[in-house]
């Protein structure tokens, strides 16, 4: 059966576009601009959804994705709200969490056992006997949960995109419409957002017939088109507020994060449910339900109908009904005085039997639950109790809830605001407005459509004039006139314990008395017990009422009930949205071709990616890194060393600044010398290590360690910020690169390609200097950390792959190699020298590293002093060691992080070793406990397996001891 | 159908009585008062009544029970720490929780998953090869393993993380990791004491604490005054509040720590999954949720407010991750106020002020320690001595620079 009404003015569907879809494997039609619940309802469908725990039949209810009845998966996407998709061709959907179909759900037998299953039954039982919780888990989680991930799923980078405004705001109703114009007209560059696909606000399918009304809403979105300040985005929610007016508007295809000076929410309100004996049939819905289907998608709701008021939008939805073709059967108003407006009178003109005082009891199912086929209305008592001696049914397809509303103001209390109840309109209201804050319309109780107009304007001028663009009055907020659009307690008993409260949770009435009598009779502990609210549509139609009844209770005022917190988002955002391009940036140095060239395997080292060593064809890893290795020693290599952090400080206090960093002593160093550079923390932890270099008496230029170097770079300015000292601070670590020529042959290397005097008198070891190199302006610092004669060369990036080929050809003739980071890390090990982060570790101090040699004497002060002080006296827990294993073993080797174990305790652990080396027996470096740490001792490490290796003790460096290689010139 | 749920079924009325009473007012002195009703301050109380006998105690709390971290935490249960003092003490926990559901009669949804640390980095391996040593040292199921066997574990994984970043080359796996329900851990515990005779007061802020020659005299909260010789402050991230009242200088701050969770799925991830490096923990909740936090937010501040930062960092993290996710949404976002230590281990024990007890320093890792928290500091506060297994987490560690280095195991998984 086809349930389109002829066509009407302003309505969303365009007839001349018809849309096939597939539900639960039917076919149906529908037209561009339907969404899937209005194409199904007007197919006759309505039964589409189950409730997630007793599977009970679910349909059309807020056709505005207020509710979550209806959620939808199509083998990609899945939980999609069917109020909230529109209808496409080819889309092929079916109903979430069900077992044999929607219509047949195996798990509607769930139903039969709510008796079993009170509030917070899992609580109380599958606990004992302990072994079968997990079996009991297993079926509680298979029975939870909504829609099915699909593991093969891919999505598309979403763009982002960013906005900057005076206003926002947000709900394109009449409020924020005027709103916005009264803004715009004054200069705020405005941005309005609406989360429905067209503008207009309840305008749209309120009174929509109406020519005033339809006149207004043109005149509105005329004056908004003319103003070239104001920018509409439809099809756009703002999800969550955050501070500072930084606000995430999310559409289907990405996330604009705005920020903005002023927030103005118009967003409206919920309907809200009553609760009454099946609630939840397909065929209850809101009357704005109701309007939507008739004014938005031009479908005839039902056949017969029965309306429950306790306001005049009831009335209202009842004459759109009647105009619509739908005889009205009843209105049972809940208020025993009735509607007191003219609207009143146009119903019972219609014919429509008002009953005054009367609630609809019961909504009355078809076999099989899935349709309602009358009402079971009865009189109320004085106390608005239902009189269950006077009951009569009302044959009807179905029921129709207008009892009252509830802010949408979810991000007014997100940016701090609160919300008071207010009696006049029996609703909770905006309280306390943070600065910069405005709220207009219904969501700040205001009905009226004309005092929604002047709201609005109220709104839009209090922000002009906030940003300094109105000096005018701002008038006050419209008082509410005439009878409370809400009733303050729309909520039945019923003995079938069908009335319920919670659609997403399945919870009745029952649940919350039980609740309370269980002790959880605050609102935080109600929700947390119930778990009202906690569904997928986050408590939009069932907080209110949950207050209600806690605030019933307890004999309590709503005000002393008080309200949840509200929580971004406001319609659940997809993690493709949040995540958008996914930017991963990748380091390279400029020298990265040569690298990949030369068959480097790369390996990721933070962000950075680094030469691991270079394949040469048929050899192994390990054999590829040995030979890096021992051309270094035997000859002349060279690696690139781009990623180490380069920090230049300049100005009259940087030596002085250096010795509060670091420990060591930098005011007496001379220029054109190199120190060795520790940082440690407040506490004495080693946390950096570098070279400092001193080029004039207030210039230096500082090395830090690749994975570190950002992050100390960010504590240098920390601290220069705090002590106020006079420098500059540049992190040139983009800017330069670098290269370390390395071996007994880079002095002949490199004086073929450099004009500064290599000869070690004018060139000692730990010296600095300027010069060209290869033709580019370099600073060269003899370094040794490798243990060989070396330079380390830093040009800028741009010349640094001119630079490296040019050595590479003049080291040609000696046997020149590049190598990479992990033939660096074995040849620095064999000469002792530690990696801060991996010998080192997050309460490591220098003494126990043995690295107390870089403390300063006598300084007054630096970073870590007093703590150190206090170390430095107390006995060591630990001492980092060298260890070396037998050449000849065969047994296994640990790795790095193995324990050493000593009478059955934990008695150290290695922090490093080198399996193979140019030294011909394998090496670690080691955390003994110090009665261990004597050279000559034997250590035991539980390797994997927990077999036991053994390992020496021996002192640092294993490689060339004497220093020899480093500082005196290499023989011709 | 359990018989334990038939009752409900066939008695008229709901055959349930109050978890806890409401006392309308304090009584003019208690021989301690618990200041902060979550996890930990119930805890101390139940086992207070229970191992020691010791029931005129009052619970008392500005809000409600369970609303500060307890309500708040993503519930992650393990003991795969890096220390011996924190491995033994979080066995401690897990060993009370296995049994807790019976013990305390509810279900606490104490759920084993299995915990899985990535690593990314041949340091990451390192870090987790150091404790998967230091677990299996001290009887811990810890084992570092492969990216197989992660793959076999949970398919759904990308172990090339989107292809732009390093790959997942191993992870630290702990079977016993599990997850359970928060909120009914402060139910069970708040009945448990309760039922023995102490008393919850919800609404009741403590304002100040009246210290007498260097020993505790009382406590003013804003529903009168309470005299008592022993004060236990288990405030987690409002402790700062409690140690300025008695004149104590701690090495606490204050950080927010923030999580999300999705709409509910069907089952699919049976494990927790950690990654450092994408800064990011997942586990899915029995309810069908991905309940899912990353590291702490970078600063200190006293606010629970979430930002959008946050959650954009965590969809990109869960979609490296799991690249199938890029349609589920996220419902909803919080955050939590952490009381950090410098070196991620508790703050727990016996202060110079007599008669005031600290159960702080809860950071980003306290949910898991509330039973042995609960059970060890009750015996210290009733034997003005501290137990065995909380020494190494005296506060006068950080004067004599005995740390408890914990941030290896504690940063980013919780
Ligand atoms: C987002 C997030 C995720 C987390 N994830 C984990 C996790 O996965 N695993 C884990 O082990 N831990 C986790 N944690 C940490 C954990 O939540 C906390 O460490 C733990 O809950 C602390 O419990 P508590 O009982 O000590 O304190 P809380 O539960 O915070 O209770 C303190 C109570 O003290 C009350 N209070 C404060 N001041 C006063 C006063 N002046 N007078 C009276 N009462 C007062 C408060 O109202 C509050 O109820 C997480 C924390 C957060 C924020």
């Amino acid at each position: 059966m086809d349930r389109r009404l002829p066509p009407r003015g302003g309505e969303w569907i365009d007839r001349s576009r018809p849309v096939e879809f597939r539900f639960e494997g039917a076919a149906y039609r529908g037209f561009e601009g339907d969404v899937v619940t209005s194409a199904l309802w007007a197919n006759d469908v309505r039964l589409m959804g189950r409730s997630f725990k007793y599977h009970r039949p679910r349909g059309l209810y807020s056709l505005a994705g207020h509710d979550a009845n209806v959620m939808l998966e199509d083998g990609l996407r899945t939980n999609l709200r069917g109020d909230l998709t529109a209808i496409a061709p080819g889309l092929d959907l079916h109903a979430v969490n069900t077992v044999g179909g929607v219509d047949k759900d195996w798990l509607q037998v769930m139903g039969r056992f709510s008796r079993f299953l009170p509030v917070g039954f899992y609580y109380k039982a599958f606990h004992t006997p302990r072994l079968l919780f997990p079996f009991y888990e297993k079926q509680m989680r298979k029975a939870a949960g909504l829609g099915r991930i699909d593991s093969a799923a891919v999505s598309d980078p979403s763009p982002k995109d960013y906005a900057f405004g005076d206003l926002l705001v947000v709900g394109a109703g009449p409020a924020g419409l005027s709103g916005a114009i009264a803004a715009a007209e004054h200069g705020l560059k405005v941005m309005l957002v609406d989360e429905q696909p067209r503008p207009g606000g309840s305008l749209a399918w309120q009174g929509a017939e109406h020519p005033d009304v339809s006149h207004t809403l043109n005149g509105l979105l005329e004056r908004v088109d003319q103003l070239d300040n104001i920018e509409l985005r439809c099809g756009t929610q703002a999800a969550g507020w955050y501070a500072d007016h930084w606000v995430a508007l999310a559409d289907d295809c990405r996330l604009t994060k705005l920020r903005a000076k002023a927030t103005l929410v118009a967003a409206g309100c919920f309907e809200q449910p009553a609760v009454f004996q099946n609630n939840d049939l397909p065929g209850v819905m809101l009357g704005s339900a109701a309007q939507r289907l008739m004014h938005l998608y031009a479908v005839k709701p039902f056949d017969r109908a029965v309306v429950l008021a306790a306001n005049s939008d009831g009335y209202r939805v009842a004459l759109d009904l009647h105009a619509a073709g739908v005889v009205v059967a009843a209105i049972a108003d809940l208020r025993q005085d009735g509607e007191p407006t003219a609207v009143a009178q146009q119903a019972a003109d219609a014919g429509i039997a008002v009953h005054r005082g009367y609630a609809v009891y019961e909504a009355v199912p078809t076999r099989g639950n899935k349709r309602v086929r009358g009402a079971v209305i009865c009189p109320l008592d004085r106390d608005g109790n239902p009189r269950t001696d006077s009951v009569q049914q009302v044959d009807c397809d179905g029921i129709v809830v207008s009892v009252g509303w509830a802010p949408n103001g979810g991000l007014i209390s997100q940016a701090g605001g609160r919300f008071a109840y207010s009696e006049r309109i029996g609703q909770l209201r905006p309280q306390q407005l943070p600065e910069g804050i405005m709220a207009a319309g219904r969501v700040n109780g205001v009905f009226d459509l004309h005092d929604q107009i002047n709201d609005g304007r109220r709104a839009g001028l209090a922000a002009a004039a906030r940003l300094g663009q109105y000096e005018g009055d701002v008038p006050d907020i419209p008082g509410h006139r005439g009878a409370p659009p809400s009733h303050p307690y729309p909520i039945l008993p019923h003995e079938g314990k069908k009335n319920f409260v919670d659609f997403d949770e399945d919870l009745h009435l029952t649940d919350f008395i039980n609740a309370h009598q269980e002790g959880y009779d605050n609102i935080e502990l109600m929700k947390r017990f119930t778990t009202v609210g906690m569904g997928p549509s986050q408590g939009k139609l069932s907080n209110i009422n949950a207050i209600r009844i806690l605030a019933r209770l307890n004999g309590a005022s709503i005000n002393e009930t008080g309200t949840t917190t509200s929580r971004p988002f406001h319609q659940p955002v997809p993690l493709r949205l949040l995540a958008g391009r996914r930017f991963h940036p990748q380091r390279r140095t400029p020298i990265d071709r040569w690298h990949a060239e030369a068959g480097a395997q790369m390996v990721h080292a933070g962000a950075w990616l680094r030469p691991e060593y270079y394949q040469v064809d048929g050899r192994s890893r390990d054999a590829c890194i040995l030979a890096e290795a021992v051309n270094v020693r035997t000859g002349v290599g060279l690696i690139d060393v781009s990623t180490l952090g380069k920090i230049q400080i300049s100005g009259p206090d940087a030596a002085l600044f250096l010795e509060r960093i670091y420990t060591g002593r930098f005011t007496k160093q001379p220029v054109g010398r190199l120190r060795y550079g520790l940082a440690c923390d407040e506490t004495g932890v080693i946390i950096e290590d570098g070279v400092i270099a001193r080029l004039g008496d207030d210039r230096f230029y500082v090395t830090a360690t690749s994975g570190g170097a950002a992050a100390f770079y960010r504590e240098m300015q920390r601290w220069a910020l705090i002590w106020g000292t006079d420098i500059t601070l540049i992190n040139a670590t983009s800017q330069l690169a670098a290269v370390n020529l390395a071996g007994p042959g880079s002095r002949d290397v490199l004086r073929e390609l450099t004009d500064i005097d290599l000869s070690p008198e004018a060139f000692p070891y730990l010296g600095v200097r300027g010069g060209f190199v290869g033709g580019a302006a370099a600073t060269v610092m003899r370094v040794g950390f490798v243990g060989e004669l070396g330079y380390e060369i830093h040009v800028p990036a741009s010349q640094s792959r001119h630079v490296w080929t040019t050595l590479m050809q003049a080291g040609r003739d000696r046997g020149i190699r590049a190598f990479g980071v992990e033939a660096q890390r074995l040849l620095r090990l064999e000469k002792g020298h530690l990696i801060v982060g991996q010998d080192t570790d997050a309460l490591t101090n220098p003494y126990e590293a043995d690295v107390a040699w870089a403390i300063g004497k006598d300084k007054p002060f630096f970073v870590g002093a007093r703590s150190l002080e206090i170390v430095r006296k107390q006995p060591l827990n630990r001492r980092l060691v060298g260890l070396t294993f037998a050449a000849a073993s065969t047994g296994p080797l640990p790795e790095e992080c193995h324990l050493i174990i000593a009478d059955g305790d934990i008695a150290g652990r290695v922090t490093s070793i080198a399996k193979q080396t140019t030294l011909g027996y394998p090496v670690a470096m080691a955390f003994v406990r110090p009665d261990l740490a004597e050279a000559g001792q034997v250590v035991q490490i539980r390797v994997d397996g927990g077999a036991l290796a053994e390992a020496q003790v021996a002192g640092l460096p294993f490689y060339d001891p004497e220093n020899i290689r480093q500082q005196t010139p290499s023989h011709r | 159908m359990p018989y334990r749920l038939i009752k409900f079924a066939l008695s008229k009325t709901h055959p349930e009585r109050r978890m806890f009473r409401a006392p309308a007012k304090l009584k003019d002195e208690y021989d301690a008062v618990i200041i902060g009703g979550g996890g930990h301050g119930l805890a101390a109380a139940y086992y207070l009544a229970h191992d020691h006998g010791m029931t005129n105690v009052a619970v008392v709390d500005k809000g409600y029970i369970g609303g500060g971290g307890t309500g708040r935490n993503t519930a992650i249960i393990r003991s795969n720490y890096l220390t011996p003092e924190g491995v033994r003490f979080y066995q401690g926990s897990v060993e009370l929780f296995q049994d807790l559901s019976r013990e305390l009669d509810l279900n606490l949804f104490y759920s084993e998953r299995g915990h899985f640390t990535l690593a990314h980095s041949p340091a990451s391996l390192r870090t987790q090869r150091w404790r998967a040593e230091v677990n299996k040292h001290l009887g811990i199921e810890s084992e570092v393993v492969g990216p197989e066997f992660i793959k076999r574990t949970v398919p759904e994984i990308d172990l090339q993380v989107g292809g732009k970043q390093a790959p997942i080359s191993g992870a630290l796996y702990h079977p016993p990791g599990a997850i359970a329900r928060h909120d009914a851990v402060a139910w069970a515990y708040a009945r448990g004491a309760d039922r023995r005779g102490a008393e919850i007061h919800q609404q009741t802020a403590v304002t100040g604490i009246d210290i007498r020659d260097g020993e505790v005299a009382g406590v003013h909260t804003d529903k009168g005054f309470i005299k008592t010789k022993k004060v236990l402050s288990a405030v987690a991230g409002w402790t700062t509040h409690i140690t300025r009242m008695v004149g104590l200088r701690t090495p606490l701050v204050i950080h927010p720590l923030q999580a999300l969770v999705t709409e509910p799925l069907k089952p699919w991830l049976n494990s927790i999954v950690v990654s450092a490096s994408l800064h990011l923990y997942v586990s899915q909740s029995s309810r069908g949720e991905l309940v899912t936090g990353a590291s702490l937010d970078p600063y200190e501040l006293i606010s629970m407010r979430s930002t959008l930062g946050f959650a954009e960092g965590l969809g990109t993290g869960l979609l490296d991750l799991f690249p199938c996710l890029g349609d589920i949404k996220v419902m909803r976002q919080w955050a939590g106020l952490c009381d950090m230590t410098p070196d991620f281990s508790p703050l727990m024990g016996t202060t110079p002020v007599k008669g005031f007890y600290l159960d702080a320093g809860w950071g980003t890792w306290g949910f898991k320690a509330t039973p042995i928290c609960g059970k060890t500091i009750a015996f210290t506060l009733a034997r003005d001595q501290d137990h065995e297994l909380i020494k190494a987490f005296n506060l006068s560690r950080f004067e004599q620079f005995e740390l408890v280095g914990e941030k290896g195991a504690a940063s980013v998984g919780h």
